[in-house]
């Protein structure tokens, strides 16, 4: 690791170079993804924002590595990725606990260990002494909040995240938002957030992605100013989105 | 960070947790309980009183001549009285041996059978009607077939039992695994679940309550392919459930046949409690129910 310095040197986490994605083949082909290129910095938080039909859950399937882009490459120079969803997707025959432990168990991690970890994550995302409840037992960002750290208990330092708060109420979203943004300090990691909120976007990434629909495209990017900890309620926050919402208004328009 | 600042993060989130938290999540307290077990209990004890009524009225009707039907007041001394001879425990107890032992055969088929089929697409495509058509089969036409393959004995017994319950069984299984939630097998695909841990971890805890609304039926159709074996392939004068049964019929021993009749009645709801009771808890720990 290196040390961190007001403006550490990023170097990429995520390469993604040229990739094109059609799903189907002959006339029923569609092509999801055509000639995008992203490159994610070490610690950066990217978010990503676009109409229905930009690909972005495709796009981040394939940083994943669940997919395959059909041409160009993605690379994550050996950082091990996770990933995150808008429901939780707690496995619900197992306690809280028992779903953290699921990819310490894949991984292979001694038992011991594995307890200790879950008290670990537990107490990063404030939810010490929830080991034994069920995830029906929680409310929906309680479950967000455990899907996190069963995500971080992969040991991955990037996360990606397909409109994780997208189910959730206001209050909820703007609390998790704080505790993402403290999560990602702490834990250094590298995020590629998704979403269809601009205001999002704009409150939690260093840069935001604006991709076209049908097929996607990098439309556009705009570096976030703005000390964290932001407020999605601040001026300047509203400010910024306003331009790249006016801007993904005409991308919407462009298809009727 | 200033430290207050992190505190005040940590309140609100909590404060939110516990608005968000339902009160009283932890269960009725003892005396609600109580209530709710009596109020369950209450209305099967008049139902059974009614039952009991109706049948002696049947009789005091004098419908039939009370030696081919006589009311409880002379069936339920008989029946105390079997309940208290060693005969018939015996029966019972080779009825269930039997029960269990068909039931488990039938578990084995049924799971090997669902498994291969909800993994192989072409396999599925050429049993899985044939598996939905074994269900809707009468068992009791197999039992033909079953003797000239096995005689009289308690494999033919076996045989049909093990063609009754195994498509229930396997049924309920392939059905459970098609309908694992997709985006549980989104996440377990992430988590990098693989092969055998992608079955023990998720596949098939997923799969779980389907399972066991297949075993509940399976075991319907086992226990009356059983009785209907009993009747129909008696071995070697061996004592049983069915063997009692004939027998009864035969001596025009009505009491006994109707207390036999009863017990079968019983076994059939106490199984079914259990298969109940194993499907509530699953879901209560699902938070599939609402209680």
């Amino acid at each position: 690791m290196t040390t961190i310095t007001e403006t550490p040197p990023r170097t990429a986490a995520v390469e993604i170079g040229d990739i094109t994605k059609v799903f189907g083949e002959g006339g029923g082909a569609v092509t999801a993804i055509d000639g995008m290129s992203v490159s994610v910095g070490t610690g950066e938080f990217l978010a990503i924002v676009g109409a229905s039909g930009c690909g972005k859950s495709t796009l981040l399937s394939l940083v994943a590595g669940l997919d395959r882009p059909t041409t160009g490459t993605v690379d994550v120079g050996g950082h091990r990725v996770s990933m995150m969803f808008q429901e939780a997707a707690l496995f619900p025959w197992l306690t809280v606990g028992a779903n953290i432990e699921v990819p310490m168990r894949v991984n292979g991690v001694p038992r011991a260990e594995r307890k200790r970890r879950v008290d670990e994550l537990l107490a990063l995302v404030r939810l010490t002494g929830f080991a034994r409840k069920r995830p029906h037992q929680l409310s929906g960002g309680m479950r967000q909040r455990v899907a996190l750290a069963r995500a971080l208990a992969q040991d991955a330092d990037v996360l990606l995240m397909d409109e994780p708060f997208g189910a959730l109420d206001a209050m909820t979203r703007d609390i998790l938002h704080d505790e993402l943004e403290r999560i990602w300090r702490e834990r250094s990691l590298t995020i590629l957030f998704v979403t269809h909120n601009v205001r999002e976007a704009v409150r939690l990434g260093d840069r935001v992605v604006l991709l076209s629909s049908r097929p996607g495209r990098v439309l556009a990017e705009f570096p976030v100013e703005g000390e964290r900890p932001r407020r999605i309620d601040s001026a300047g926050i509203a400010e910024q989105a306003a331009v790249i919402t006016d801007q993904l208004r005409r991308e919407v328009s462009r298809h009727a | 960070m200033p430290e207050a600042d992190v505190r005040d993060d940590e309140r609100r989130v909590q404060g939110l947790d516990a608005l968000e938290l339902r009160p009283g999540a932890d269960g009725p307290p003892a005396a609600e309980r109580l209530r709710r077990i009596w109020a369950a209990t209450w209305p099967k004890l008049v139902a059974a009183v009614l039952v009991l009524a109706a049948w002696q009225a049947v009789v005091w009707s004098g419908w039939r001549p009370e030696y081919v039907l006589p009311g409880p007041d002379r069936v339920l001394p008989v029946l105390a009285d079997e309940l208290a001879s060693a005969e018939f425990w015996q029966a019972v107890g080779v009825t269930m041996r039997r029960a269990v032992t068909g039931f488990a055969l039938a578990l084995a088929v049924g799971v090997v059978v669902g498994l291969a089929v909800s993994r192989f697409a072409p396999l599925r495509v050429a049993i899985g009607s044939l598996i939905t058509g074994l269900q809707t089969m009468p068992s009791i036409v197999w039992f033909p077939f079953a003797m000239l393959l096995y005689g009289i004995t308690e494999s033919a017994i076996m045989f049909v039992i093990v063609l009754g319950a195994a498509p229930s069984i396997a049924g309920g299984l392939t059905s459970g695994i098609d309908y694992v939630s997709p985006s549980l097998l989104r996440a377990g695909k992430v988590m990098g679940l693989r092969g055998v841990q992608h079955y023990s971890l998720l596949v098939i805890p997923a799969a779980l309550p389907m399972f066991v609304s297949g075993l509940k039926q399976g075991w319907a159709f086992a226990w009356r392919s059983l009785m209907a074996g009993e009747l129909l392939v008696v071995i070697n004068q061996q004592n049983s459930i069915g063997w009692a049964l004939s027998q009864a019929r035969q001596l025009n021993d009505a009491e006994r046949l109707l207390s036999y009749i009863i017990i079968v009645l019983c076994v059939g709801i106490l199984i079914d409690v259990f298969f109940n009771w194993a499907d509530r808890s699953l879901r209560r720990r699902w938070g599939v129910t609402a209680s």
